[in-house]
């Protein structure tokens, strides 16, 4: 188990590593998705399959072609990434937000207790169960995820909808 | 309802999927290699010469090598030599006939003007279509023995056509054979009346010859 | 137990006996892995078998259809027709464009068939076989469907032919529009269910009402509607006409896949039906009560042969369908979706709540329940599409 458990964070960590290495901007996403990939497959190792495959679906499925479509639309030539950093202000910004941002994840992950391995039995969740959990419990983070969607979803809508103003009613 | 325009759609759709099975009016598809098509009469295809016997195709044909056809053929694909000899035709009378006559179906256009002009019934229009050869250019070219068919055959691929052309051959014949008689009988009469005058008038005017 | 009974059991389980006797001999830690490689090679096998014999059903239907005979030449009935299609696809030459990303040029087509039958999984095709028992089977195999769209895209990107990455965004476009209405329809199985195992939905659709009408979930108001968007919703992820705009030979050439040649192109051709097949397949286990018998005394013929004829039913479905409609225009295709099938898809939501709450309701109120939910449904499909089609009416035209 614990092989595979490495097997699959190898090749997440490997996935992701290459992404950032790449100077195609597709391949890089690709490799993105394939990490998200991985990262299902590690909740389903962990035997969390509801969260593997919703996951799946969201991530690899929905995620990835916003990631691809806004890499296509914003695409310029490769003459125009610059490796070389701007100003030495803006690396001292980057530097912090990066530390900052791993040093949140490490206290996290560090101060997590592990619960002992193999002590309990792996818990069967019925979809009812998981269902009355969000409903009830989670509600709160459920709308507040819900609203931000929607909100984003109208967003997109008055975006694309801008130019039809002038173009009259459509005809089909 | 709503709706209702597919669900009539997959109707109509389904009624041509079963009524293939049963129904020959809607499945018209002819199997062509096993099953030929039967070919309306008025098709035509390709010229071919016509021959009264069909034991002896060379020595009947109507074709008399006047070579109106090859004068009107348009894209020129007609070649026809005369014979040195005359041969009976038909109906007896010795006739000139072609000793070549060749028809090139890689340039004919089935234009059927060789037929309209012929005085003779001697050139139809075929009905062959399985022309495909290997060979551009011989086997292309027919030459008299592959363009001469027999009546019997004229009259099985355009029956109406080939009655009518049969009715006036006939009728030709049969007045020609009366005005034969007609002037054998004038001669006849002529020679008795050269037989009951003999020294007066004999040596002066010859009697007339038709 | 009769001697009728079990000769029936015995069919039942004879896919079960004949994989003991193949990998019974085997010891125990190897058992399980001998079983799985020996589901694949069946499940490859047999929907393999079927997608051949599925093009040449399509041709000789299409054919008959429009009143000629298909394809005839080829052995018998043109039995051996879908081989000789193959080796032609076999030697046919791959031609990759000079500019194209050669690795995801070839991995574009392999992905999207691998995704296509990953989802064979999950579907219970009897009462014994399934190949992998999963608690969210339902939620795994629309994951596993969502990913072909990454293929689309990157057979459309990869080819490197602006028609063909303008064609893979219009595919995904469509893809996406109809993965919503999909989803939506069979959230009120999951609803009544109360699962997203899939042996266990098909377990909740048996039992008889009255003794011989089967209890599956298309036979109840918003079970009809869903089955209706979702076989609808299914036609458009599946690249089906009416809704085969992403590959639209007559028209766009044959959009993400014009740069694809040989057998490549078959992969993408064989990932199609693939689709096809496994949607079919979903429907059937969530709409059809899956592999159980429509009658009672129906029972003895086995749950597979149930299974396998309610999907071809539907398969001739499709087929029937495609032979009949014109194929939609890419506005006409989006605006149908999202302002027709995913407004109906959330008010059935609200009707199977409805279904759901009223559960106990017997005698007249009964009756009440079933008049209301029919309204549910009827109502709003005619309002909202008489709304869309206003104005459209019969059309004249003046120069034709």
């Amino acid at each position: 188990m614990t092989l595979a458990f490495l097997a699959i964070a190898f090749v997440t960590v490997a996935a992701a590593a290459v992404a950032m290495a790449l100077r195609n901007l597709i391949h890089s996403a690709l490799l993105l998705v394939f990490n998200w990939a991985g990262i299902a497959a590690f909740y389903l190792w962990a035997g969390a399959e509801f969260v593997a495959f919703s996951q799946l679906m969201v991530y690899v499925g929905a995620v990835s072609m916003v990631v691809l479509f806004a890499v296509l639309l914003t695409q310029r030539s490769p003459q125009s990434f610059r490796e070389q950093p701007d100003s030495i202000s803006r690396v001292i910004g980057a530097l912090l937000v990066g530390g900052a941002v791993l040093g949140v994840l490490f206290g996290a992950v560090l101060s997590s207790r592990l619960a002992p391995s193999a002590a309990t039995a792996t818990p069967t969740i019925s979809v009812k169960e998981l269902g009355s959990l969000l409903m009830g419990p989670h509600a709160a983070a459920l709308l507040i995820v819900g609203v931000i969607l929607t909100v984003t979803l109208i967003g997109a809508v008055i975006i694309a909808s801008t130019d039809h103003a002038e173009s009259g009613k459509d005809e089909s | 309802m709503l709706g209702t325009g597919l669900l009539k759609g997959l109707g109509v759709t389904a009624k041509n999927f079963v009524g293939s099975y049963h129904d020959p009016e809607r499945y018209t598809t002819i199997e062509y290699p096993e099953v030929k098509p039967k070919l309306p009469e008025a098709y035509r295809n390709f010229p071919f010469l016509v021959t009264e016997n069909a034991m002896d195709p060379m020595g009947t044909l109507r074709c008399v090598a006047c070579q109106i056809c090859e004068k009107e053929c348009p894209p020129q694909c007609i070649y026809i030599e005369k014979s040195k000899d005359k041969k009976p035709d038909a109906s007896g009378k010795m006739q000139i006939y072609p000793a070549i006559f060749d028809i090139d179906t890689s340039v004919c256009m089935s234009c059927q003007i060789c037929v309209e002009v012929c005085p003779f019934d001697a050139i139809k229009m075929d009905q062959v279509f399985e022309i495909a050869t290997t060979d551009r250019y011989d086997a292309l070219l027919l030459r008299r023995e592959q363009l001469a068919k027999p009546n019997s055959y004229y009259q099985s691929i355009h029956p109406t056509e080939a009655a009518e052309v049969d009715g006036r051959l006939a009728a030709d014949r049969k007045a020609a054979e009366e005005k034969a008689k007609a002037a054998a009988a004038a001669k006849a009469a002529a020679a008795k009346a050269a037989a009951a005058a003999p020294a007066a008038e004999a040596p002066k005017t010859p009697p007339p010859a038709a | 137990m009769n001697a009728a009974f079990l000769a029936t059991l015995s069919l039942e389980l004879l896919p079960a006996q004949l994989r003991d006797m193949v990998t019974g001999w085997l010891p125990e830690p190897w058992r399980w892995l001998v079983n799985s490689i020996l589901a694949i090679a069946v499940i490859l096998a047999s929907f393999g078998l079927l997608f051949a014999y599925l093009t040449l059903a399509e041709r000789k239907i299409l054919g008959r259809v429009q009143n000629r005979p298909g394809p005839n030449r080829t052995g018998y009935f043109g039995l051996l027709q879908p081989f000789a299609d193959g080796v032609k696809a076999l030697t046919k030459e791959d031609i990759v464009p000079r500019g194209a990303d050669h690795l995801l040029h070839f991995l574009a087509p392999v992905a999207l068939l691998a995704f296509s039958i990953m989802t064979f999984a999950v579907l219970p095709f009897g009462r014994n076989l399934v190949a992998v028992e999963l608690d969210a089977g339902v939620l795994y195999f629309f994951a596993a469907g969502a990913a072909t769209e990454l293929a689309v895209f990157m057979a459309g990107w990869a080819s490197h032919n602006k028609y063909s990455l303008l064609a893979a965004m219009r595919a995904l476009a469509q893809l996406i529009s109809y993965e919503l209405p999909l989803l939506l329809s069979f959230v009120p199985v999951i609803m009544i269910a109360g699962s997203l195992s899939t042996q266990e939905i098909v377990h909740r659709q048996s039992g008889w009402m009255f003794g011989f009408v089967p209890q599956w979930h298309v036979l109840t108001p918003w079970g009809f509607a869903g089955f209706a968007i979702f076989m609808t919703a299914a036609l458009a992820e599946s690249n089906r006409s009416p809704f085969d705009l992403p590959e639209a030979e007559s028209e766009l050439i044959a959009g993400h896949l014009t740069e694809y040649s040989g057998f490549k192109y078959a992969l993408f051709f064989m990932a199609e039906y693939f689709g096809m097949c496994a949607l079919c397949g979903m429907a059937v286990t969530l709409f059809l009560g899956g592999w159980q018998a429509p009658l009672p005394f129906l029972e003895f013929i086995p749950s597979y042969v149930w299974f396998a004829t309610k999907m071809l039913t539907l398969l001739l479905g499709f087929i029937w369908v495609r032979c009949t409609f014109p194929r939609l225009r890419i506005d006409q295709l989006t605006r149908f979706a999202w302002k027709f099938l995913v407004p109906l898809a959330l008010i059935n939501l609200g009707t199977t709540a409805f279904w759901s709450l009223t559960s106990g309701w017997t005698g007249g109120l009964q009756i009440a329940r079933w008049l209301v939910a029919i309204a549910l449904v009827v109502i709003p499909f005619q309002l909202i599409g008489r709304k869309l089609s206003a104005g459209l009416g019969p059309r004249t035209y003046r120069y034709a």
